[in-house]
Order: structure tokens, then C-alpha cells, then sequence
């Protein structure tokens, strides 16, 4: 063979780069596929969601969705206002708040400034076996334990109620808080701990002086995250704070939150395309777009306050 | 006192002693990383320790302010009495957060806190639950014009540290550290992570601060303890070779040891 044939045969040949070369796209393009797999998903609940409100919002007016005080789709005299659903998500809320925001910061401080290795091993899977409690049992923990123990309290507190509810949620969002808190504080660099130590600090005061500061982006994730899984949540809301749509702001009192009107409408037998059953999508919607700002002003808050070390 | 160190020393050193370290022992758990450290600190001084890499140099640097206290398996022998009162450093009785009151430090990156400019600065008036508003505002400005950084700063110190420059940031690292007037400062190689003109203003603000204060540096240029220092320590696998007026250890050495080195055939 001369150099010519030799070249023409290798063109035609199947080489090792040629299957090397496909391989890698075939490859590349299944992990594309599996990436764009949930962008997908993304999309099309999103677009069935505003299809199915579009339908909704042409039978009611936004403005009547947004202002009026009542939530009765299912009625005679319905009415579609959204604002008592969402003072029960609002309420039961910012009780959970108020519970994981302190006790998972604090939690996160102990671990990641003062807890020693042995002790935080032992800490931290207990505090993640709180997060793979299922929700179902915190729902039926608000709903038999803490209610009657709060009743012994507050006597006129009925057996459904946001209070419980929101403090069940509470400790249940700890674990998302205090682990997520605690990996962003021990990212912070030691010379930093140590230019405070070496300026005369303690331990609390370096915890809370440089360490939390420096931290205060990923600490601030967290607390959105938590944000976001209090108003996501359905299963402790829909046991345990009552399922009658109710314009409160107060604790002590039963109402649905958003999720809870969901799961209990989307259980019933609700004919298709009925406005009825488009209120589901008209209330999912509303959520989304809840969790959507929030993980925006997450997203914002965290680069607002990145430090660079 | 000073006789207790070398013999050369005695007759160079007309000034005070700050602080002497005795017999220094020190170990990592089970190794021994200083071994019988014998040295005086001259008052209002810059001592250097030169050394090459490892051999134990910002471990005795961190003995001054008992920064290995921070991790657990480490033990101090021997004692570092600061002159002014008498008082044993390494002493178990000495709470450490009260050495550092007195000793600050100066690290080999700037470290600075995410917090303004001026609340950098007062970070260790704070920790000393100073709140006067005037006088923390009138040491701020002090630290800052003696870290030579106040003209640049002035007009923002309520500017984030982080957008500081990596020079300015150790000087702001250095004013924070001048703020509580320590007795004695210590500088971690504090020029090995910026560009050579900051290394310059830096090495002439070190030259400046010795009318004030007491300073250890340590140092991976010999070129640098050279210039800003009046008496270098050479140390070698955990000991100090030898200890002397600058000068005689760069010129005149008396070990072949410390000769080979400051002429750079090893280290």
C-alpha cells in the first residue's frame, strides 16, 4: 500500500476515535436529556397551572380573587377570595417562624462553634432524623399531643388550630434551618476566627461578631429554604389547623391555609373543568408565585450579603 | 537579664528587655516542635525570626499570644515572662483572652472582618466593652493614621473592608491591631501574600510603629528581616541556631549554620 491508499482506507475505517467520539455525544445528550428532564417538568406544571387559572380568572375578576374576604367555591353563594386561605398559610407560618428561626440559628451556633467533634456526630443525624420524620406523623403529633397540651393552657382553644400546627411545623423546619446555617458557618475561614480570638474575643463573641456575619449569606438561604417548606407545607396544616377557610390573623383560632383547601378539594369528586376544580389550579398558582418571590429575594438577600473572604 | 540568652547579646543590647522567653518547650501532642527557646524581646524593638520553612518559627510566634490554646494537644513548657509586670504567659493561671489584651497579631493574610472599615478598627475596643462613642471614634482615627492608612479611608470608613485593596487590608489588619494599644505585636509573615509595593509601605509602617511598641516578626525573607529589623533570631528544626543584632547575623555570624543560610545555600 502505498501512502495514498493508506490514507483513503483510514477514512473509511471505523477508528478507535470515531467510537471514542460517539460514545461522548450519546453520552453527553442522555445527560442532557436527563438535566432538561426537569426543566420539563418545570414548564409544564407551570403552564397547566396558569392554562386551567386563565380559565378560572375568566369567570372571576383578580381583583374579586385578591379582595374579597370570603373562600366558599363549593357553595351556592360561593365566593373566591383568596385572602382567608392565605392568612392561614401567612399565620401558621410566621408561628413556625418563630420557633425554627431561633432555635435552628442557635442550634447551628452550638454545632458549629462550640460543640466538640464527638458530640456534634452524635447531634447532627439526630437533628436530620427530624427531617425524615413524615409529615403525616407531625400532622397526627400537632393534632393529639400538642393541641391537648396546649388546651391545658389556654382552655377556649378549639381542637383545630394554627398554633399547634405552626409549632409542630416549627420544630419540623429546624433541621433545614440549623443544617444548612451550621454548613455555612464553618465555611467561614479560620483566620478569620482567629483574627478575633487574637484581638481578645471569646468564643461567643467570635460566634457572633465575625462568624455569624461572614455566614449571614448562606444563613439567610436557610431561612428562606425554611420559609419556603413552611408555606409548601400540607400534611401537618390539613390535620391539625382545620380545614374551614378563615380571615384571621390569630393563632388560637382553626383555618385552611392554601395547601389545605388543595388537598381537600382535590380529594372530593369534583367534575373536570367545573370552577370548582379550577380554583385548585387558581390556589396553586398563588402559591407558587409565593415560593417564586421568595426564592428570588432569597437569591437576592444571599448576594447582597456575600462576602468574599 | 538579657546575659540569660547569648553572650553576644549582652554587650549589643543597651536597651530593655520586653518580654524572655525561658527554656521554651512546646509540643504538638506527642511531637516536639520548640525545643529549649531561649530569647528576649528588646523593648520598643523589631525582633526577627528567620528560619527555613517548618522549622518552628510561627509556632513560637503563636506562643506570645497562647493561640495554640485554640486546639487541643498542644502543651507549653517552660515560661515567656513579659517584663512589665512579671507575669508567666504560658502559666496555666494566665487567662489567655487577658494575653491577648495585651499581645496582638497580625497575620500572614489580611484577615479582615466583614464589617466596615471603622468597625473593624473598634472591633477590640468593643470586645473590651468599650461603647463611648467619642472614644472609640478618636482611637479609630489614631489606629488608622498609625497604620498610615487614614488619609486613604477617611472619607468611607463606613465602607464594607472586603473593597479595601490586599495592601490597605493589612493595614487596616495592622490598625485593628494598634487600636487596643498592646504592649507587644506580632507579625506573621505579614507580607507574603501582597504585591511588593505594598510590602514596601507595610515594611516601613513596621519601622515607624517601633517608637511605640514591642515587635516580633517572623519572616520568610531574609532581605526583609534585614531591612526592618534591629535583631534576628535564626532558628532551625524546632531551636534557635542563633540570636543577635541583625547586623552581625546577615554579616558576621558566628554559627556556620546561620552563615549558610542568610547566604542562601539552603532553606
Amino acid at each position: 500500500m502505498n501512502d495514498k491508499q493508506l490514507q483513503l482506507s483510514k477514512q473509511k475505517q471505523i477508528t478507535p476515535k470515531l467510537i471514542r467520539d460517539v460514545r461522548e455525544r450519546a453520552i453527553e445528550f442522555l445527560l442532557f436529556l436527563a438535566a432538561f428532564s426537569c426543566v420539563a417538568t418545570t414548564v409544564e406544571i407551570l403552564f397547566i397551572l396558569i392554562s386551567e387559572s386563565v380559565a378560572f380568572f375568566e369567570k372571576v375578576s383578580i381583583v374579586k380573587f385578591l379582595t374579597d374576604t370570603q373562600w366558599t367555591p363549593l357553595f351556592s353563594d360561593a365566593h373566591y377570595g383568596i385572602l382567608p386561605l392565605a392568612s392561614g398559610t401567612f399565620v401558621t407560618t410566621m408561628v413556625a417562624l418563630l420557633v425554627a428561626i431561633p432555635l435552628g440559628t442557635i442550634s447551628a451556633i452550638y454545632l458549629s462553634e462550640f460543640a466538640d467533634n464527638r458530640l456534634r456526630e452524635w447531634i447532627k443525624p439526630c437533628l436530620e432524623l427530624l427531617a425524615g420524620i413524615p409529615t403525616v406523623v407531625y400532622g397526627y403529633f400537632a393534632l393529639v399531643f400538642v393541641t391537648p397540651l396546649l388546651q391545658k393552657f389556654f382552655p377556649e382553644l378549639s381542637g383545630s388550630n394554627m398554633l399547634s400546627a405552626g409549632l409542630v411545623m416549627g420544630i419540623m423546619i429546624i433541621p433545614y434551618i440549623s443544617s444548612v446555617s451550621e454548613d455555612a458557618m464553618r465555611a467561614v475561614p479560620v483566620q478569620l476566627r482567629e483574627g478575633s480570638y487574637a484581638m481578645g474575643a471569646t468564643r461567643l463573641e467570635t460566634a457572633l461578631r465575625v462568624v455569624f456575619p461572614a455566614a449571614i449569606s448562606g444563613i439567610s438561604a436557610a431561612y428562606i429554604l425554611g420559609i419556603s417548606r413552611a408555606v409548601g407545607e400540607t400534611m401537618v396544616v390539613a390535620i391539625a389547623a382545620g380545614l374551614q377557610p378563615n380571615l384571621t390573623l390569630n393563632p388560637m383560632e382553626p383555618a385552611a391555609t392554601i395547601t389545605a383547601y388543595i388537598v381537600q378539594v382535590s380529594l372530593g369528586d369534583l367534575p373536570h373543568g367545573s370552577i370548582g376544580y379550577q380554583t385548585i389550579f387558581a390556589a396553586g398558582l398563588t402559591l407558587v408565585l409565593i415560593t417564586l418571590v421568595l426564592n428570588i429575594a432569597g437569591h437576592f438577600l444571599s448576594k447582597r450579603y456575600r462576602e468574599i473572604y | 537579664m538579657v546575659e540569660k540568652t547569648t553572650n553576644s547579646m549582652s554587650e549589643s543590647i543597651a536597651v530593655k528587655p520586653k518580654a524572655e522567653v525561658n527554656n521554651l518547650n512546646f509540643y504538638y501532642g506527642s511531637v516536639q516542635v520548640l525545643k529549649n527557646i531561649n530569647l528576649a524581646l528588646a523593648s520598643k524593638r523589631v525582633t526577627a525570626l528567620i528560619g527555613p520553612s517548618g522549622c518552628g518559627k510561627t509556632t513560637l510566634l503563636r506562643c506570645f499570644n497562647r493561640m495554640h490554646d485554640l486546639y487541643p494537644g498542644n502543651r507549653y513548657e517552660g515560661e515567656i515572662i513579659l517584663d512589665t509586670d512579671g507575669i508567666n504567659i504560658l502559666s496555666r493561671r494566665v487567662d489567655p483572652i487577658e494575653v491577648r489584651m495585651r499581645i496582638s497579631m497580625v497575620f500572614q493574610k489580611p484577615n479582615p472582618f466583614p464589617k466596615s472599615i471603622y468597625e473593624n478598627v473598634a472591633y477590640g475596643l468593643r470586645v473590651r466593652n468599650e461603647s463611648r462613642r467619642n472614644v472609640i471614634d478618636e482611637k479609630v482615627e489614631k489606629a488608622l493614621r498609625g497604620a498610615a492608612l487614614w488619609d486613604e479611608v477617611k472619607d468611607r470608613l463606613k465602607d464594607q473592608a472586603y473593597n479595601l485593596s490586599g495592601g490597605q487590608q493589612q493595614r487596616l489588619c495592622i490598625a485593628r491591631s494598634l487600636a487596643t494599644e498592646p504592649e507587644i505585636i506580632l507579625f506573621d509573615e505579614p507580607t507574603s501574600a501582597i504585591d511588593p509595593i505594598a510590602t514596601m509601605s507595610i515594611e516601613e509602617l513596621i519601622e515607624d510603629l517601633t517608637q511605640q511598641v514591642t515587635i516580633l516578626i517572623v519572616t520568610h525573607s531574609m532581605q526583609q528581616a534585614a531591612r526592618v529589623s534591629e535583631f534576628t533570631a535564626f532558628m532551625y528544626m524546632g531551636e534557635i541556631v542563633e540570636f543577635d543584632d541583625t547586623k552581625t547575623i546577615f554579616t558576621n555570624p558566628s554559627k556556620k549554620q546561620t552563615e549558610d543560610y542568610v547566604k542562601g545555600k539552603f532553606g
